[in-house]
C-alpha cells in the first residue's frame, strides 16, 4: 500500500507548486464569458457556457496532464530524489503506480472545482435550475477519463524519451486519438497497403478518445447515455492499465546514473 | 557469520560520448566484505569510483559485471532494504516538504506505522539539532543543513546498516564533531557502519577497517594503522620563538626547516637529533611547541600505491 503514500506526496506537490492556481484563471475567464455572453447572444447561453467551459476544461487539463504526467518520473531522476526512494523498501511498480495516481487526484479535484463552476455559471445565467446543469457532469467526467489516458501516456513516453519529444508525441497520441474515426476511414480506404497497415495498426494502438467528447451533444441537450458511459470507462481502465504496465516494464530496466 | 555486505568482482563500464561511444571502468573487479558492527571506511580520491559502488548498492543502476549482497540478502531484496539506511552523495530532497514531512514520508516509506514514524521523526530533529527549522520547507535549508537531513532520513528507521557517502561533506566543524560522535554512538548500539570519505582524520578517528579503491579498483585493505606505514624515525618538531642564528645551526642537520611566523618546522631523522634540537632551542630561549612521528598521510599513500601500480608489469 505503500503507492498511497507516494500518490500522497505527489498530490501535495502539485497543490504546493500552486498548480491548482489554473482554476482561478478559469473561473475567471467563465465568469466574463457568462456575463459578455448573457449581453451579446439572448437565448444562447446556456449553449455557449456548456461548450466554451468544457472545452477550455479539455484545454487546461490537458496541459496539466502533459507537462505534469511528463514531470512525474523525470523530475525525480533529474532532482536525484529518486535514488531516495530506491534506496528504501518500495517497488520501482509502486512509485510508478504512486506517482500516477497523485496525479490523477489533481485532475479529479480540478475536473470537480471547474464543473462546479460551469453549473454555478449555468445556474447564474438560466436565472434557476435547469437539467442541463446535472447533465453536464457525465461528460465532465468522460473528459477526466480521457485525460487519465493521456497522462498515462505522457507517463510512458517520458521513461524512455526526453521531455520535449515526450510532449510533441503526447500531443500528436491525443489529437489521432480524438480523430480516430477519420484514422479508421483512412485505413479502410487509403490506397496502398503499406499506409493501410499502418494506420490501421495506429488506429488499434492510439487511444480512442473520440468516444470521451461529448461536448458538443451535452451542449444542445443530449444526456450521456449510460451505456456509453460504462463502455469508456472499462477501455479507460484497460488502455490505462496497458500503458502503466508498459511504463513498468520500461522503468524496471532503466538505470539512474 | 554472514557478512554485512559483501561485493564480489564488481564491475562497472560507462559509456560516454554520443558519436564517438568511450567506454569507462569505473568499477574494476572490486571485492570486499564488511563483517558485522564494523565501522568500515571507503576511501579513494575523486572519480575513484566510490560513489557508483553507492548507487549499485541502491539499485539506483545495475553494474556491468559481479555481485553484491547486503546483510545476507540480494540487493532488490524489500525486507532487506528496510533494515538498511543511505545518505546520498548530494543530498537532494523534495524542496517543497518540510524537514518534518520529509522524514514522516520516508518513515512511512521504510514501513513505519504512522506514529511510530513521527515519534522517531521528533528524536531525530533533535539530534541533527533541527528541531527550530523542523516546519520549513527544504527548498529555504543551507547545504549543511540538508546534509543533516540527510541523515536523519538515513536513520529513520533505526536500521541494522547505515551507506554514507561522504557524509561529512558540508558540515562546519562543529557538525563534523557531531557526526563524529553520532556514529561512534552507532558503533555502540552495534550498527554497521559503510562510509566514504577522503579526509584522513575523520577516517582515522572512526573506522575500524578501510579499503582504498583507486581507479575503480581495490589497491588496500585492512586496519588504516597497518596501511599507513610510519616512516622511518623521523619527526618532525615546531619550535617558537627562536632567532636567525639558532635557526642557521638547526639548518645544520634538519632534514627540512620550514620558517613559521613564530618559529619553525623542522623534520628530524631521528631522536638521536633531538637533543641537541633542544639544546639550540633552549640556549635561543625559544620553546618546543611540539613533537609528532612522521606519518605517511593519504596522499603519500595514493602517490605511493599509484606509483607502485605504474610498476607492476
Ligand atoms: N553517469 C556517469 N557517466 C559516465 N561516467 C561516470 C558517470 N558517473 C561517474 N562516472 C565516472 O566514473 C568514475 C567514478 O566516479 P564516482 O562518482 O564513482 O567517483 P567517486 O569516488 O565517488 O569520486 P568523488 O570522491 O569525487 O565523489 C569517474 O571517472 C567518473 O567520471
Ligand atoms: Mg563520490
Amino acid at each position: 500500500m505503500k503507492f498511497v503514500h507516494i500518490a500522497r506526496n505527489t498530490f501535495r506537490e502539485s497543490v504546493r507548486d500552486r498548480v491548482l492556481y489554473n482554476l482561478v484563471v478559469f473561473v475567471l475567464l467563465l465568469v466574463v464569458a457568462a456575463v459578455v455572453i448573457g449581453r451579446i447572444a439572448v437565448g444562447q447561453e446556456a449553449k455557449i457556457i456548456v461548450d466554451a467551459g468544457l472545452s477550455a476544461m479539455t484545454v487546461f487539463g490537458l496541459l496539466i496532464a502533459i507537462f505534469l504526467g511528463l514531470g512525474l518520473v523525470t523530475k525525480e531522476i533529474e532532482k536525484r530524489t529518486l535514488a531516495n526512494i530506491l534506496s528504501k523498501p518500495v517497488r520501482r511498480a509502486e512509485f510508478i503506480l504512486g506517482k500516477y495516481l497523485g496525479l490523477s487526484l489533481t485532475l479529479l479535484v480540478n475536473a470537480v472545482v471547474m464543473a462546479v463552476a460551469i453549473t454555478l455559471a449555468l445556474l447564474y445565467a438560466q436565472g434557476g435550475a435547469d437539467s442541463l446543469q446535472w447533465r453536464l457532469w457525465p461528460t465532465a467526467f468522460l473528459l477526466w477519463l480521457e485525460l487519465l489516458i493521456v497522462t498515462a501516456v505522457a507517463l510512458l513516453f517520458s521513461c524512455f524519451s526526453s521531455p520535449a519529444l515526450s510532449a510533441l508525441f503526447t500531443l500528436l497520441v491525443f489529437l489521432i486519438g480524438r480523430w480516430s474515426l477519420d484514422l479508421k476511414l483512412f485505413a479502410e480506404t487509403a490506397s496502398s497497403p503499406a499506409t493501410r497497415w499502418l494506420s490501421r495498426a495506429l488506429y488499434h494502438l492510439l487511444p480512442n478518445l473520440a468516444n470521451f467528447n461529448f461536448i458538443n451533444q451535452t451542449a444542445y441537450g443530449q444526456v450521456v447515455p449510460w451505456q456509453l458511459l460504462v463502455g469508456n470507462t472499462a477501455y479507460a481502465v484497460c488502455y490505462i492499465a496497458a500503458v502503466l504496465a508498459a511504463a513498468v516494464l520500461i522503468f524496471e530496466r532503466r538505470d539512474f546514473k | 557469520m554472514i557478512p554485512a555486505l559483501a561485493i564480489e568482482n564488481l564491475t562497472q563500464d560507462y559509456t560516454t560520448g554520443f558519436w564517438r561511444k568511450r567506454s569507462l571502468r569505473a568499477l574494476d573487479g572490486l571485492s570486499l566484505r564488511v563483517e558485522a558492527g564494523e565501522v568500515f571506511g571507503f576511501l579513494g580520491p575523486n572519480g575513484a569510483g566510490k560513489t557508483t559502488t553507492f548507487k549499485i548498492l541502491m539499485r539506483m543502476q545495475r553494474p556491468t559485471a559481479g555481485t553484491a549482497r547486503i546483510l545476507g540478502c540480494a540487493l532488490d531484496d524489500l525486507a532487506m532494504r528496510a533494515r538498511i539506511g543511505y545518505l546520498p552523495e548530494q543530498p537532494y530532497f523534495y524542496d517543497y516538504l518540510t524537514a518534518r514531512e520529509f522524514l514522516l514520508y520516508c518513515g512511512v516509506l521504510c514501513d513505519l506505522p504512522k506514529q511510530a514514524a513521527a515519534a522517531r521523526t521528533e528524536t531525530l530533529l533533535a539530534q541533527v539539532g533541527l528541531t527550530e527549522a523542523a516546519a520549513q520547507p527544504l527548498r529555504k535549508f543551507s547545504k549543511g543543513m540538508l546534509q543533516r537531513v540527510g541523515l536523519a532520513q538515513a536513520l529513520i528507521n533505526d536500521p541494522e546498516m547505515l551507506f554514507l557517502d561522504e557524509p561529512m561533506s558540508g558540515l562546519d566543524p562543529l557538525g563534523r564533531r557531531e557526526v563524529r560522535d553520532l556514529i561512534a554512538r552507532l558503533r555502540q548500539q552495534g550498527k554497521t557502519i559503510f562510509f566514504s570519505s577522503h579526509i584522513l582524520t575523520d577516517v582515522e578517528a572512526m573506522c575500524d577497517r578501510v579499503a582504498i579503491l583507486h581507479r575503480g579498483r581495490l589497491v588496500e585493505s585492512g586496519k588504516l594503522s597497518d596501511i599507513l606505514k610510519a616512516r622511518s624515525n623521523e619527526l618532525e618538531a615546531v619550535i617558537s620563538g627562536v632567532n636567525e642564528t639558532a635557526l642557521a645551526a638547526l639548518r645544520g642537520f634538519a632534514l627540512e626547516l620550514q620558517p613559521t611566523p613564530q618559529g619553525a618546522r623542522v623534520r628530524l631523522r631521528s631522536d638521536r637529533d633531538l637533543a641537541r634540537l633542544v639544546d639550540i632551542t633552549q640556549q635561543a630561549a625559544g620553546r618546543v611547541v611540539s613533537l609528532n612521528p612522521v606519518r605517511e598521510s593519504l596522499e603519500d599513500l595514493f602517490v605511493r600505491e599509484i606509483t607502485g601500480q605504474v610498476n607492476d608489469p
